[in-house]
């Protein structure tokens, strides 16, 4: 089941591919390599999660691919960002306009701060879809109602000209989705969706964005911290640290077989229901300092498994299996031992 | 979403209720907006009669066995009635302040949000110019720009706009700083929305606040530095009812035992420039979310 799973997916159409992306911030104490060469595809109709903890640049990725990183400090320095064939990164401010909102929408982190609180959530939602699919304010204000009944606002006649304020801030979130998908974006980004929210609305909005993600055939890239919600969500997995994909797979291999140590330890440090233990197991340290980062593997001096070369020399992201990447010199010592046949992807 | 519309108003006027010194200002204002629009029904004579009235001059009013009748605030030097001139004065004075204000509005709320949004170098180059126009004591400054342009109430008018105009930018600066890294703000620019719309439709209305209750105290001093324009000779003209110019030309009777003159134009600056204070106060009061209760 799962190999034909597999072959599905590869079959399908790549909507968006990232490679070697690098985003740099520039500031007075020195570079920020928030993000340095991340490559990845989603493709139709795919989730993505990208998981990681605060300042490994999961931010900045998607922010990137919409092409909002505040210049200055921020500049995207080096790759391609391929969505629908076209590089976005090559397209001029006006065009790149056109596609924000109406082919890759973003849903943000906090719903109590993301809709303007001078005008209503309808005008609100009419606004983008005035603006990108050319329809008089009547025909807006109808589309906005039909929208904000498919993300389930109750009595919606009545909502709809409310101010933010009048609002809680699941009501508001799944505002800030009807105005995401009131384009129909073939790309939905998904910011930590979930993480001002309270555990109960948490699911809620989940379940909605998955349910909608059907009905509107869209692809998401999701970012959080939480690997339940990864769990719960997604098809493949990209784990980031300091700025570097660590680990890439799908979602069954990620919680069954992870190879990097970091996964390894992020998985480990989840309470499970079904295990009784005294302690939850934590990775030592903290996240490294963006402008010092540590010689060759960044996460070297937190791992438990580190030798000599991972101190000298940065590893490559290898290709283990179909669709399984990781970056981690033992992991390639280990398969150069068994002999398994690898190869730089 | 008229009903939301009017329950805010609504909360507007409940908090502007209990605020007695702002209800206080807001009479005043009232009763002067009143004065000024309706200044031809209710003066008792003509600001400026001709052929002029010469023995009428600096006669008293209403307190004095010597009054003239149809002057309850006596005659000016030219024998012209100073309650008139008052009434009309108040039209001179609000047109004055609310033109001032307007440009110092227009050209602040044009330069403070460009430099506040775009930052970088437009931010610099604005903010020194502004730090420049700092440097100058602002009646100093507005007297060097109408020497520039020449005399006239218009001209004074305009000058001051011109000397307000770094306050008004500096202030609604912050506010756009402010409000730009609001997340509604990144949230317009991922669906698409140009820097233009941005700034007018989100950005703009949200900053706004400030700047009516600075306009409001600005429109007070306005007033005041117009006439004290007009007491030095540079603004309104003779025989135009100004009342700092109608303060000038009086205030050498006084020692002759003419008070009245001088005092009574005085009073009306004193009044205007306490109502738009108090009023403007309140205003900050209420619109200032720290402060609300």
């Amino acid at each position: 089941m799962m190999y034909h799973q597999d072959k599905a997916r590869r079959d399908m159409k790549t909507l968006l591919e990232i490679k070697n992306l690098k985003t740099h911030f520039f500031t007075h104490e020195g570079t920020v390599k928030a993000v340095d060469g991340v490559s990845f595809k989603i493709n139709q109709g795919e989730t993505l999660g990208i998981v990681g903890e605060s300042g490994s640049g999961k931010s900045v990725t998607a922010l990137s691919v919409m092409r909002l990183i505040p210049h200055p400090p921020g500049k995207i320095v080096g790759g391609e960002i391929y969505f629908e064939g076209k590089d976005l990164l090559k397209l001029e401010d006006k065009e790149i306009r056109k596609i924000r909102g109406k082919k890759i929408s973003m849903i943000f982190q906090e719903p109590m701060t993301s809709l303007d609180p001078v005008f209503t959530v309808g005008y609100e939602i009419g606004e983008v879809i005035q603006l990108h699919q050319g329809l008089n304010k009547k025909e807006a204000r109808k589309k906005a109602i039909e929208i904000l009944k498919i993300v389930g606002i109750p009595d919606v006649e009545k909502r709809i000209d409310n101010y933010p304020h009048e609002l809680s801030g699941g009501m508001r979130q799944r505002v800030m989705i009807a105005m995401a998908l009131s384009c129909n974006p073939t790309l939905l980004i998904a910011d930590e969706p979930t993480t001002a929210l309270d555990v109960t609305i948490q699911a809620q909005i989940l379940r909605l964005i998955n349910e909608l993600k059907g009905e509107f055939g869209a692809s998401v890239m999701l970012i959080t911290h939480d690997l339940g919600i990864i769990a719960e969500m997604c098809d493949n997995v990209a784990v980031m640290y300091a700025g570097h994909i660590v680990e890439y797979t799908d979602i069954y291999t990620l919680f069954n077989h992870p190879l990097h140590p970091y996964t390894k330890g992020l998985s480990k440090s989840i309470p499970r229901m079904n295990i009784e233990v005294e302690h939850l197991d934590t990775i030592p340290g903290i996240v490294p300092n963006l402008l010092d980062l540590p010689s060759g593997c960044p996460f070297h001096p937190r791992c438990d498994f580190s030798f000599k070369r991972c101190v000298e020399e940065m590893p490559e992201l290898i290709e283990i299996e179909n669709s399984h990447l990781v970056k981690c010199h033992l992991v390639k010592k280990r398969i150069r031992s068994k002999k398994v046949e690898w190869k730089n992807w | 979403m008229k009903r939301t519309r009017e329950t805010k108003t609504h909360e507007l006027v409940r908090r502007l209720k209990y605020n007695k010194s702002a209800v206080f200002g807001l009479a005043i204002v009232v009763i002067l907006i009143l004065c000024a629009i309706f200044a031809n029904y209710i003066a008792p004579n003509s600001p400026t009669p001709s052929p002029p009235e010469l023995f009428k001059a600096l006669k008293p009013g209403f307190w004095s066995e010597d009054k003239v009748e149809g002057m309850p605030l006596g005659a000016d030097a030219m024998g012209r009635c100073i309650l008139s001139r008052i009434l009309y004065g108040a039209r001179v004075s609000l047109t004055a302040g609310f033109v001032a204000v307007g440009i110092a509005m227009i050209l602040g709320i044009t330069f403070g949000t460009l430099s506040g949004y775009y930052g970088g170098w437009v931010d610099a180059l604005i903010m020194r110019i502004v730090d420049i126009m700092f440097a100058f004591p602002a009646l100093l400054l507005a007297i060097v720009i109408v020497t520039v342009l020449g005399q006239g109430l218009d001209k004074a008018m305009i000058a001051i706009g011109i000397v307000y105009t770094p306050q008004m930018a500096r202030i609604i600066r912050s506010s756009v700083l402010y409000i730009k890294e609001m997340e509604y703000i990144e949230v317009q620019k991922a669906i698409g929305s140009s820097d233009a719309r941005i700034i007018f439709r989100h950005v703009l209305p949200n900053s706004i606040a400030p700047v009516i209750v600075y306009g409001t105290l600005m429109l007070a001093s306005a007033i005041l530095d117009c006439a004290a324009l007009g007491f030095l000779g540079l603004g309104a003209q003779p025989p135009t009812p100004e009342w700092g110019a109608m303060l000038s030309k009086s205030y050498s009777y006084i020692v002759s035992g003419a008070w009245w003159a001088a005092t009574f134009p005085g009073i009306a600056i004193l009044f205007s420039v306490i109502g738009l204070n108090l009023l403007g106060d309140g205003l900050r009061d209420i619109l200032d979310p720290r402060l609300k209760t």
